[in-house]
């Protein structure tokens, strides 16, 4: 891998790793909070995107970049109000059910509404220059905004959870919520609250990144799978440890593209150049597959690894 | 010894045919209870008796049926938060100390809206100076008697006229026992009213006022620790193992 390629693959890893953090904090707040995980927090991500679209059209994008996800985590905090807490009752599986359930709900909205192809949500034209070159190769101006929107939100989620009196109901709740609700704090507020703020953070990812990635109804299902991977092998709960796992997977998923490697190129390093005759047809293919090839495999492969090795995940407390 | 309680005294936590339940059991049977302004009250019993299903009752934690009042204010059927801010502190048996959290943070978490009351930060650690000691240390890290006693003081923090505390003794050394009733005693100089449950009778019957005790979820004896010395069939009948 030559330099260049070392040197925007880590960009990219740093940006798309962040990207996922913005979506992985809230997921996995809400999934200590509920104690399940929240299958439709992509489709708040996908109704950020489509939200920010809209309001773009209308109003511009930096109004946008403060209304969509000011209206999903209205939405979200609504979910919550009068949807999940009243699902609570019949236990874990309604609760599962019923995101499962909003999850096809938002998307088939989205199609009634914006169709089923994708819409063209430009790069704003403030942000659409080249930030800098490096090696001859310019880098964009609303990447390294997304990356700088990205960090900002992570700095601002540790400081409100570790420095506010906030934070500290909130931290304290996701463990001991009868506790704290006999100390005064009104618990079913502050989880409205984390719902909701989580469906913003989210939402604000999907206004950031609708215009890199495609924004169209199956953005919502391409990312799901990616954001499970990253709150389990994060540990399910740690704040933490989604920052890590997030990193991790933008590194892996931005480096496989770029890595040209296969089963035969590793076996010409000890000079085997030809695959064994004994190889049946089906072996011979693996021969040739390049790690960019399996790289959208390469996170789930994690999954499983991590599952079988240490359940509890990075930096979680339960299996 | 236990501080002077004045006859006039008003009234503050006052239960009137009191039922709850845990899904379809039925646990408590009009249960009918009083304690007044700076009063120390014990609610005495085997286990199974339905003593922390009352003390989880009155603070809204359960199902009920029955008149739960406040300073004259009613509350049945109000949430525990909204219950904790008419003026009620809670400190259960399972000592939920928040474990991740330090001292200091569980100690912040007790403190309501309007800030300090009649118990400062500062009042805390110097009833309890292990408490600033470790201040900056995890919760989950300090000694079970430790812990007992930061649940406590982190009820207190938040300025309670009540302060119900379901066996704080449990599981103790003897040291640590002695700890708890004396600190016990000082929150109530200041004016405070407890309603202890307690399965240690000398604690019980040295700091309190009054006693209840109580058997299958109901009161089946009211009074001060002497006339429950006096009646010996009681204790036979609803205390001694």
């Amino acid at each position: 891998m030559s330099i260049d390629v070392l040197a925007f693959s880590l960009l990219n890893g740093t940006l798309y790793g962040m990207l996922l953090f913005l979506l992985a904090s809230g997921l996995t707040l809400i999934f200590s909070m509920m104690g399940v995980l929240n299958f439709a927090h992509a489709s708040f991500f996908m109704l950020g995107a489509y939200l920010g679209f809209e309001f773009s059209q209308g109003l511009g994008f930096f109004p946008a970049l403060i209304l969509a996800p000011l209206c999903v985590g209205l939405i979200g905090a609504g979910v919550e109000r009068f949807g999940l807490r009243r699902v609570h009752r019949f236990g874990h599986l309604g609760e599962l059910l019923f995101t499962f359930g909003l999850a096809f709900v938002i998307e088939e909205a989205v199609q009634m509404i914006w169709g089923r192809s994708p819409q063209a949500y430009p790069v704003p034209a403030a942000l659409d220059f080249t930030a800098f070159e490096i090696f001859g190769t310019g880098y964009p101006a609303f990447r390294l905004f997304m990356l700088a929107v990205s960090a900002a939100i992570f700095a601002g989620l540790a400081l409100l959870l570790n420095r506010t009196r906030v934070g500290l109901i909130v931290r304290a709740s996701l463990t001991h919520p009868e506790m704290v609700s006999m100390l005064g704090h009104n618990v079913p507020l502050v989880f409205m609250s984390v719902f909701g703020a989580g469906s913003a953070l989210a939402a604000l990812g999907g206004v950031i990144a609708g215009p890199i990635l495609v924004t169209q109804p199956s953005m919502a299902a391409g990312l799901g799978p990616i954001l499970f991977v990253i709150v389990v092998v994060g540990g399910l709960g740690s704040l933490g440890g989604a920052f890590a796992a997030s990193l991790i997977v933008g590194f892996i998923q931005t480096f496989a593209v770029a890595i040209d490697f296969s089963v035969a190129d590793a076996f010409g390093l000890i000079g085997v150049t030809a695959p064994p005759a004994a190889l049946g047809a089906l072996l011979r293919d693996v021969w040739n597959v390049s790690v960019s090839q399996v790289g959208p495999v390469i996170p789930y492969l994690l999954l499983v690894a991590m599952l079988i090795f240490r359940p509890m995940g990075l930096a979680g407390k339960r299996a | 010894m236990k501080p002077e309680l004045d006859i006039r005294a008003e009234t503050l936590l006052s239960v009137r045919g009191l039922n709850a339940w845990y899904g379809k059991s039925h646990i408590l049977h009009g249960v009918e209870l009083e304690v007044r302004q700076g009063e120390i009250v014990s609610l005495l019993g085997r286990n199974g008796a339905g003593r922390s299903t009352l003390l989880k009752a009155i603070m809204g934690a359960v199902t009920t049926t029955g008149e739960v009042a406040i300073g004259g204010r009613a509350v049945a059927g109000r949430k525990p938060h909204e219950i904790a801010h008419a003026g009620i502190g809670y400190v259960p048996e399972s000592r939920d100390v928040f474990p991740a959290l330090t001292v200091k943070e569980n100690l912040r978490l007790g403190l309501k809206p309007k800030g300090e009351g009649r118990w400062s930060l500062e009042d805390i650690y110097e009833l309890f100076p292990v408490l600033r000691t470790r201040a900056d240390t995890a919760a989950g890290s300090l000694s079970g008697g430790e812990q007992q006693m930061l649940t406590i003081c982190r009820t207190l923090i938040g300025d309670p006229d009540l302060i119900m505390v379901d066996e704080p003794t449990e599981g103790l050394a003897p040291k640590m026992v002695a700890a708890v009733g004396e600190l016990l005693e000082r929150i109530a100089a200041r004016g405070v009213s407890i309603l202890l449950v307690e399965q240690k009778l000398v604690i019980a019957m040295d700091i309190s006022h009054r006693v209840y005790v109580m058997g299958h979820g109901e009161i089946v004896f009211e009074g001060t620790p002497a006339a429950l010395q006096a009646a010996p069939e009681i204790r036979a009948e609803w205390l001694e193992v």
